[in-house]
Order: structure tokens, then C-alpha cells, then sequence
């Protein structure tokens, strides 16, 4: 029941719980961020604990020496209100009630005597005076005294029981309202006994002083406070609002905007500031210009050697072609020649086809070609132009194919390229086993990967293989005759498409290189369809490293390799002179 | 009777080859090495084919190969060093019929040039409709309410293509094959900036095309009569 009860309750309450959590958050990331909002704070805390102990301090201060002041008064009242009664009570008689006549007419005259009349009185105030007597007690059964015998605390009067004068400040109740009263007591002899006089000054007036001082402190301290904050703030802006300019132009020259600069007011600091910041800026600037240029200029070298090689090399070609074209007629060395002169040709012009290609690339001066193609026809065009290599070297390829369409936008030329590359890689690299091409599209995103299980790549080489010029094993032979610009060009390809180019391989285990691609143009790619990492691998045993040491390894040689090629005859008169 | 290529050329190592190849091929031949010249050539010699190389000095190939398709529908063919995308479809744009990139094997230049003077010579009297003009493919005449539109061949050749089989979408691959006659796959930027450039010259709204009409993701097809 109670449970039920309080459920509202309980969910008001977290409601507010959180959003004050959120208001918290809100809060401290406000203050974490703003350097105006830390120092305004922590003035206005700092000087509010001042002004607080200063108040504090006056306020005891004024308040002490007003009742000082009232004291001294006070007392010198009573001594002169003592000497002024004490011809009265000299000779009295201890009956009670003559005493309290006595002590009415002595009371009177006080009263009348006034207060403030005497110049060492003045200053005291208005007061009302006490008579008691400690030892008689009246008819009634009452204490004998004549005022407001009440009032006057029990404190004191034990004080002027034990013969000496005294005062004290107490509260007492009249008529609802609270009064403060400052209470005077002195002995008075008589001829009887000692008789005690009292004045009770009531604090009013100094209460309600010491309320003006206070209140005027309360409001001077808050106006005060109030007044630091908004210099604190004027001055923390002065300071922060050139920082935070400061801080906008540098995000914007990061961002690229390299004429960017501070402006430059007066001598002061901020003014330093922003000079030496434009300075750093005109530097920066300078040195990325320069940057810039030497990379222009390179790369303009390599694209202008390029194409200015290509003229001569032209005529070579064809030079070479027709006297390939005519080969039968030449004795075999010329023959052998003209063969080898076409074929490294080729090699030469693919070199240079693949160095102009990384120089666009590394300009950025390639624009993609995009349109919405079939991933499986690239595939199988790549397929159709590396089958060539692939049956000479007796590897298969199969190819794994989704039955359906996939589309993607893409640059086709580059794409197919991208495949040729990565097959002809896999031949190369696969030692005659099958190679694998398996591609998959997820809707958002098309991979291939292409899987070799040739030797595969020792840790860390994964990373390497992108590298232009790198190659695995400087000691395997080639069958595809590749630039060592592919894989490089390839992810340059990719990246150009907004895509990945990974890949991943282990010994013995061969390699995969999968590739990425966003099916719209212009969209991220965030997951691959198709795993780097083949599922079948055997789980991984440790592998023991052999090859810390390098061993030359002792091979036999074929016969072939062994035989000597006779030297040719020339002409016959050096045949004569050997 | 022979053919006859006009090449013009500022290496002269590479104009002196080519002369060899070309005239192995069975090809007549004639040397133009500067850019300024070419036009007076090409008046002069009336050849069959222009080989131009796109780096001449003098006069910018572009301009060159813009100043010979301005009085004459003469297959173009551009040697260049750049197959940059720019340049190549600058040149295309210019009037250029096909390009070879250099370096280049004798026999795919061979092969480019007969492509492009490959005529077909014995046709029957053929009229086909595509769009609202009237193709005369022996008369080699295109008509759009009687009047004539001046086509080059090889603009010529790929209208007819599209219109000889009117509800055939075409590849830009089938199209480079059929029209250009390269067996493998090529660039099939010269199919977009020549159906470009056909356009310009058939449509009656480039922007809307009624003839030769784009099928998103494959290729183009003829508009229907």
C-alpha cells in the first residue's frame, strides 16, 4: 500500500535526481570549457569569503565599542543614582513595609533626578531603576523590591549578594516583545544591611543601531560582491576574448585556410600575441608553399620524364617490332636478340605506364569515373586477361560469383585493374595451387578477396606489400612481370573509390588481399562483407623461426645450368690470331 | 587503290618510322612536321587519314585537329603521350576520331587506322528511321525534315549502328567494338565524348536527347521513329 503510495513519489524524485544530473553535466562541461566562467566564479567565492570575515569583523567591532560606551554610561548613572539615595536608606528602619515606602520615594528620586541631566550620566539613556532588598521579606511573602524586580537576572544579584557592583545583559519577555536589557547592580548601605540597586537600560536604540550597521553591511558586501563579478567578467573578457580569437583562426588555419592571420591592436600583450602567432602562421605557410612546390616540381619531373620519354621510346617499339616481325631471317644471336629486345620493351613500357599512373595519383589529379556496373563482369574481365599468365603457369583460378547482379558505382577501368593486379599477384605468389576469387556485396558495401595458398607473407610483411617497389622475396622469379607499382597503384585505386585495400597472409598458409568498396559513390565504407582472415585456417601452432640465421641454401644444379655455351666464330681473322 | 595517311609529326625519328610501318602496311604516306602546315597538307594531298600527334610545335595539336575537322570530315587519329583523362577527351572533343597512346605497338596503329578506314563499300540501298531523322547509309546522308546534317563517319557510323538495331540497348564495349573496332575491352571514354559530340549535332535539346538516348547503368540505344 505504502509502496503504491509513494511510487509517484519516487519517480518525481528521480526525474529531478536526473535532471539535475544532466544540469551537473551541463554545468561542469561549461566549466571545464569557459575560462571566463572559472575566474569570474572563483573571484566572486574568493571575495565573498572576504567581504564575509570583514563584515564579520565591523560588525563585532561597532557593536562592542556602542556597548562600551553604554556601559561606562550605565555605570557612572549608577553610582551617581546610589550617592543620590543613599541619605535616603541610610537610616532605615528594617521593617518591611517602611522599607518599601522607603525604597518608593528613594526610586522616585532617582526618577526624578533624570537621566542625562548630570554631564557624567549623559549618554546612559532612559533606564529603570530597581530597589531590593536580600534579606527581608515583605507582609506578602514576597521579596521585598520596588520595580521590575523580575527582570533583573539571578546572576547578578548573587554578584551583589557577595558585596560587590556588576552588570550584565539579558533578554527577557515584556509584553510578547523581546527587550534587551543592560543591567547595572550596585550595593547601597544602609543602616541595616546593604540594599541592592539596579538599572535596567533597556538596548533598544543600540539593538537597533547595530541592526542598521548590519543590514548596511549585508547590502554594501552583496553590492560589492556583485560589483567584482561583473569587472572580474569584464576583465577575464578583455583577456579571453583575444585568446579565443586567438584559438579560432589557429582551428582555422589547421583546417587549411592558410592566409589566416590575428589581427594586431595597440603594444599590449595580445597585440605580442597575435604577432608572434602571425609570424609562426607566415612560416608555416612559407614552408608548406615550399612543400607544396618541391612535390609539384617532382611530380611535374616524373610525369614530364614520362611523357617525354614515350617519343623516343615509341620509334623503339616499332623499330623493334619490325625487326622482331622479320626475326626468321636473321642468324640465331640477332634473332635471340630481337626477341629479348620486344619482350623487355614491354617491361620497360609497363614501368613507365605504372610511373606516370602513381605520379597522377600522387598529384591528385585523378577524377573518378564513376558508374553503376556489374562487380561480376569486372571480375571475370580480370579473369579473362590474366588466364594467359595463369595457364602458363599451370595455376587454376575459381572464381566464386554470386548468381544475382551486383552493382556498384564505380570507376570500371580502375576497378578492373585493381583485380588484374591482385590476380596476377596471387599467380605470381600462388606456386601453381588454385587461386580463389570470391566476391560478395552487403548492399552497402562490395568485397573481393583473392586468396593464393602460396607461401605466404612472413608478420609484419602485410603492411609492406603496398609499398611500391617492395618485393617479398628478391630471389623469385617473375612470370608476370610485374613493376612492383601494382599493389601500390592498386590501393591508390582503392582509396581514390573511398574504399580498402587489405592484406593478410601467413607462411604456408598463402595470402589474401580483399578489397572494399562502398556500392554508392561518395558513402563510407564501415564493414567488409567478406572476412581478411580465411575461416579454414588450422588453428595456429607456433611456428619455430629457422630463419634467424641466413643459410645458403646448397641446390643442386640441372644439367643445363652446367653446360658451357660454345663462343661463337666471328671472323675468321680473329679466329686466326687466337 | 592505296590508302593514303598524312602524318603529322615533329620527332622526326618517330615520323621516319612511322613512314616505314605504314608504308609495310601498304599505306601511302606523307611527312607534314609542323602544326602550321598541316592545313595547306591536307588541302594539297587530300588524304584518307590524318595521324596527328597531339605535341606539335607552331601550333597546338587541338587547334590543329580543330582547324582540320572545321573544313573537313576526315578520320582523325591522335598519337598522344597523355592518356590523361583531360587531354584525351580534349582531343576527342576536338575532332579526333580515335587516339593511340604512346608508346604503341606497330600493329595496334595499324589496326586503329583500318578501323577507321574501313568503308562499308558494298552495302545495299539501306534507309533507316531513328528518332524523326532519316538515315541514307549508302548515300551516307543524314535527313531530318529533308534537310541534310553534316556528320562526320565516324558519327555517321555510330548512328547507323544504333539504328540498324532499333530496340538493342548497346554497351559502350559493344559500341568501341562495332564502331571503333578494338576486340578489347578500351577506353569507353571515346564512346561517351562521341555520342557527345553526335548529339550537339542531331538533337533538337542536347540536354533532352530523342535520338540517341542514355539506359542508365548500360549503355545507349536508339530513340524510337
Amino acid at each position: 500500500m505504502t509502496s503504491r503510495l509513494l511510487e509517484p513519489v519516487v519517480r518525481q524524485a528521480r526525474r529531478a535526481a536526473e535532471h539535475a544530473r544532466r544540469r551537473a553535466t551541463a554545468f561542469g562541461e561549461l566549466w571545464r570549457r569557459s575560462l571566463q566562467l572559472r575566474v569570474v566564479v572563483s573571484t566572486l567565492a574568493l571575495s565573498s569569503a572576504v567581504v564575509f570575515v570583514l563584515g564579520m569583523v565591523l560588525q563585532v567591532q561597532i557593536t562592542g565599542q556602542l556597548l562600551e560606551t553604554k556601559t561606562e554610561a550605565a555605570i557612572r548613572q549608577a553610582e551617581a543614582s546610589a550617592s543620590a539615595i543613599q541619605p535616603d536608606l541610610s537610616g532605615l528602619n528594617p521593617g518591611p513595609d517602611s522599607v518599601r515606602a522607603r525604597f518608593t520615594s528613594a526610586l522616585n528620586k532617582i526618577n526624578t533626578s533624570g537621566s542625562g541631566s548630570d554631564a557624567t550620566t549623559s549618554g546612559a539613556g532612559a533606564f529603570e531603576p530597581v530597589l531590593y532588598d536580600p534579606v527581608g521579606v515583605g507582609s506578602d511573602g514576597r521579596p521585598i523590591a520596588v520595580g521590575n524586580w523580575q527582570d533583573v537576572p539571578d546572576g547578578l544579584v548573587k554578584m551583589l549578594e557577595r558585596g560587590s557592583a556588576g552588570y550584565q545583559i539579558t533578554t527577557v519577555d515584556r509584553a510578547g516583545t523581546r527587550t534587551t536589557l543592560l543591567v547595572v547592580g550596585k550595593p547601597v548601605n544602609s543602616s541595616a544591611r546593604a540594599m541592592h540597586l539596579y538599572l535596567l537600560f533597556p538596548l533598544t536604540s543600540e539593538q537597533a543601531t547595530a541592526e542598521v550597521v548590519q543590514s548596511t553591511l549585508v547590502v554594501g558586501g552583496l553590492v560589492l560582491l556583485l560589483l567584482l563579478a561583473v569587472i572580474a567578467n569584464l576583465v577575464t573578457r578583455q583577456v579571453v576574448r583575444p585568446v579565443r580569437q586567438a584559438a579560432e583562426i589557429a582551428e582555422r588555419f589547421a583546417d587549411g585556410s592558410l592566409d589566416e592571420r590575428m589581427p594586431v591592436v595597440g603594444e599590449d600583450d595580445v597585440a605580442r600575441l597575435a604577432e608572434s602567432y602571425n609570424e609562426m602562421a607566415a612560416s608555416i605557410q612559407r614552408q608548406i608553399h615550399q612543400l607544396e612546390e618541391f612535390g609539384q616540381l617532382q611530380r611535374r619531373f616524373t610525369s614530364d620524364v614520362s611523357h617525354e620519354l614515350r617519343t623516343p621510346l615509341t620509334t623503339v617499339r616499332m623499330a623493334a617490332d619490325v625487326l622482331h616481325a622479320s626475326r626468321e631471317q636473321f642468324p640465331p644471336g640477332l634473332s635471340r636478340s630481337t626477341e629479348l629486345l620486344v619482350d623487355e620493351l614491354d617491361r620497360f613500357e609497363s614501368l613507365l605506364g605504372d610511373l606516370l599512373e602513381i605520379s597522377r595519383l600522387d598529384a591528385g589529379v585523378e577524377e573518378l569515373a564513376a558508374e553503376l556496373v556489374d562487380v561480376r563482369v569486372l571480375a571475370r574481365r580480370a579473369h579473362d586477361s590474366v588466364r594467359g599468365i595463369a595457364n602458363s603457369a599451370g595455376t587454376s583460378i575459381v572464381m566464386d560469383l554470386p548468381a544475382e547482379e551486383v552493382t556498384a558505382e564505380l570507376d570500371s577501368r580502375r576497378v578492373e585493374r585493381i583485380l588484374r593486379n591482385l590476380l596476377a599477384n596471387a599467380i605470381d605468389h600462388g606456386e601453381g595451387l588454385p587461386v580463389e576469387l570470391t566476391l560478395r556485396s552487403s548492399g552497402s558495401a562490395v568485397a573481393v578477396t583473392v586468396r593464393d595458398r602460396g607461401v605466404g607473407l612472413r608478420p609484419g610483411e602485410a603492411d609492406l606489400v603496398f609499398n611500391r617497389f617492395w618485393r617479398a622475396d628478391p630471389s623469385r622469379n617473375r612470370r608476370t612481370g610485374g613493376t612492383g607499382l601494382g599493389l601500390s597503384i592498386s590501393l591508390e585505386d582503392a582509396r581514390l573509390h573511398g574504399g580498402w585495400l587489405e592484406a593478410w597472409g601467413e607462411r604456408g598458409y598463402g595470402a589474401v588481399f580483399r578489397l572494399t568498396i562502398p556500392c554508392r559513390h561518395g558513402q563510407e565504407v564501415d564493414a567488409s562483407p567478406l572476412p581478411l582472415v580465411p575461416p579454414d585456417l588450422p588453428p595456429a601452432e607456433p611456428v619455430v623461426e629457422a630463419e634467424e640465421e641466413p643459410v645458403v641454401e646448397e641446390v643442386e644444379l640441372s644439367e643445363e645450368e652446367l653446360t658451357w655455351q660454345p663462343a661463337e666464330p666471328v671472323t675468321g681473322e680473329r679466329e686466326e690470331a687466337r | 587503290m592505296k590508302a593514303r595517311v598524312l602524318v603529322v609529326d615533329d620527332d622526326p625519328a618517330l615520323a621516319e618510322m612511322l613512314t616505314i610501318v605504314l608504308r609495310g602496311e601498304g599505306f601511302d604516306t606523307a611527312v607534314v612536321a609542323d602544326g602550321a602546315r598541316a592545313l595547306p597538307a591536307l588541302r594539297e594531298l587530300k588524304p584518307d587519314l590524318v595521324l596527328l600527334d597531339l605535341m606539335l610545335p607552331g601550333m597546338n595539336g587541338i587547334d590543329v585537329c580543330k582547324a582540320i575537322r572545321s573544313e573537313s570530315g576526315v578520320p582523325i587519329v591522335m598519337l598522344t603521350a597523355k592518356s590523361d583523362t583531360v587531354d584525351v577527351v580534349l582531343g576527342l572533343e576536338s575532332g579526333a576520331d580515335d587516339y593511340v597512346v604512346k608508346p604503341f605497338k606497330p600493329k595496334e596503329l595499324v589496326a586503329r587506322i583500318r578501323a577507321r578506314l574501313r568503308r562499308t563499300e558494298a552495302e545495299p540501298a539501306e534507309v533507316l528511321q531513328i528518332g524523326d531523322l532519316t538515315i541514307d547509309v549508302p548515300g551516307h546522308e543524314v535527313l531530318r525534315e529533308g534537310k541534310p546534317i553534316q556528320l562526320t563517319p565516324l558519327e555517321f557510323d555510330l548512328l547507323v549502328a544504333l539504328a540498324r538495331k532499333p530496340r538493342q540497348v548497346f554497351t559502350r564495349e559493344v559500341l568501341l567494338e562495332q564502331v571503333w573496332g578494338y576486340r578489347h575491352a578500351a577506353d569507353t571514354r571515346l564512346v561517351n565524348v562521341h555520342v557527345q559530340r553526335l548529339r550537339s549535332k542531331v538533337e533538337r535539346d542536347p540536354e533532352h536527347p530523342e535520338v540517341v538516348l542514355t539506359v542508365r547503368g548500360v549503355g545507349y540505344k536508339a530513340g524510337p521513329p
